[in-house]
């Protein structure tokens, strides 16, 4: 048996309370106990950002973080912020831009996208959103329709 | 892969934390961003995390009579936000954006990045070019070592059994002192090719990152009055190691055109 311990948080939202494995990460906790299979597990060592997901308000690894640590915090992921509608914009950009193709990277990229505009800021450079992008790997597109999509969003 | 098996727990005090780091098998755990790697790899097997999250009295920025204290538990982004550290210690801000990406500065702290001492780290060198002291602390009480003697080989730190480093101390920067922090990396945010931290006070303090085991002084650079002479110098300084990409000779040559960048920031007033 492995050692467990009981946590409760708020995961989009709603109350939690659980007995989770000490090993287990956040990611496979939102995805096997929870059924939030929207944060993906890509390469699971912090590099490739699939798994992106917020924790009290500041976007995180998910595989780079347990469960257990989570404990009281405010869990939010790609779930949560398309059924709050904050990604609409985001989602949309990304559609008519054709930012996705397989899709596998995108809520991780939306979620760092996000955290992005939620700066504020307005006028950034292409450069500094490739920036702030740079931990979200997409193998697909080669990047450049998604700096189209949140360069859109953000600076209209 | 999954990380092994081990179990956790989060002590609530300093002194309730050393009684737990002490046990067989336990590990400190702080910001994860790279001892969870490992553990998801199968690097590193403990049996108990002592995750030192919880305790508050490690997570601060102060400033008093021109020293700048900087918690362990300082995350980067924390870090790259602090009025303190921006105004009085520009060369940590300036290494900031450097390390990883957005989402591993949020949970990543300046404390784990030194007691790991990853030889292409960032603060590393520039707490050996900023002439800072790493406060440790343990059961017995704490200790103020020197960053120059803190870091003494590869991934080996002057840290005994049972001691947690809580914060390192700074000197703020004099008007007339200046910093550069410049580093090449493939992409941005990635493990720097090289990099290097200097600081001039009344001489200059060359320190590069991942040349070395550790980070490495260039004592024979930092001496030199002209940039020639500092970039002949060089070679008596550093003996980088080759990686999968770049030849030792390609690193000692980069190293050489980190300096002259530096060295035009360094003698350029603002």
């Amino acid at each position: 048996m492995d050692p467990a311990n009981d946590i409760t948080l708020t995961v989009n939202g709603t109350q939690v309370t659980r007995r989770v494995a000490a090993r287990q990460h956040l990611v496979d906790f939102l995805r096997e106990e929870l059924g939030l299979t929207g944060s993906h597990i890509g390469c699971e060592h912090g590099v490739c950002g699939a798994c992106t997901v917020r924790v009290n308000g500041d976007i995180v690894r998910g595989c780079l973080m347990l469960a257990v640590q989570a404990d009281g915090c405010a869990v939010e992921t790609i779930e949560g912020l398309s059924d709050s509608r904050e990604l609409e914009r985001l989602q949309k950009a990304f559609h008519e831009r054709n930012a996705l193709q397989c899709g596998f990277c995108t809520p991780g990229m939306l979620m760092a996208a996000q955290d992005l505009i939620r700066q504020g800021e307005k006028g950034v450079s292409r450069e500094k959103i490739r920036e702030h992008i740079s931990g979200n790997y997409c193998r697909c597109t080669g990047y450049q329709s998604i700096v189209d999509a949140i360069e859109e969003v953000i600076n209209g | 892969m999954k990380a092994p098996s081990f179990a956790y727990v989060k002590p609530k005090s300093l002194d309730e934390a050393f009684a737990l780091i002490e046990q067989p098998g336990a590990k400190v755990l702080a910001g994860g961003q790279s001892l969870i790697p490992s553990l998801n790899m199968r690097l590193s097997a403990p049996e108990l995390l002592v995750d030192i999250t919880g305790l508050a009295s490690l997570s601060s920025i102060t400033l008093e009579q021109g020293v700048v204290r900087i918690g362990a538990l300082v995350t980067h982004t924390q870090l790259g936000e602090s009025k303190e550290v921006t105004s009085h210690v520009p060369l940590l801000a300036a290494a900031v954006p450097h390390v990883a990406h957005p989402a591993i500065r949020n949970r990543g702290t300046i404390g784990g990045s030194i007691a790991l001492a990853d030889p292409a780290a960032e603060y590393p060198a520039c707490l050996v070019a900023l002439g800072a002291s790493i406060v440790v602390q343990g059961k017995e009480g704490e200790r103020i070592v020197a960053a120059e003697e803190f870091f003494k080989g590869l991934f080996e730190v002057d840290l005994r059994p049972g001691e947690l480093v809580v914060a390192v101390e700074v000197r703020a920067q004099l008007k007339d002192e200046r910093c550069a922090f410049l580093e090449l990396a493939r992409r941005h945010g990635d493990y720097a090719i090289i990099g290097l931290a200097a600081y001039r006070s009344k001489g200059n303090r060359f320190v590069f990152f991942n040349a070395g085991a550790t980070p490495v002084f260039a004592r024979n650079a930092s001496r030199e009055k002209d940039l020639p002479a500092a970039k002949a110098a060089l070679k008596k300084d550093l003996d980088p190691p080759a990686d999968l990409y770049n030849s030792s000779a390609a690193k000692l040559h980069l190293a050489g055109v980190l300096l002259e960048r530096a060295w035009t920031q360094l003698t350029t007033s603002h």
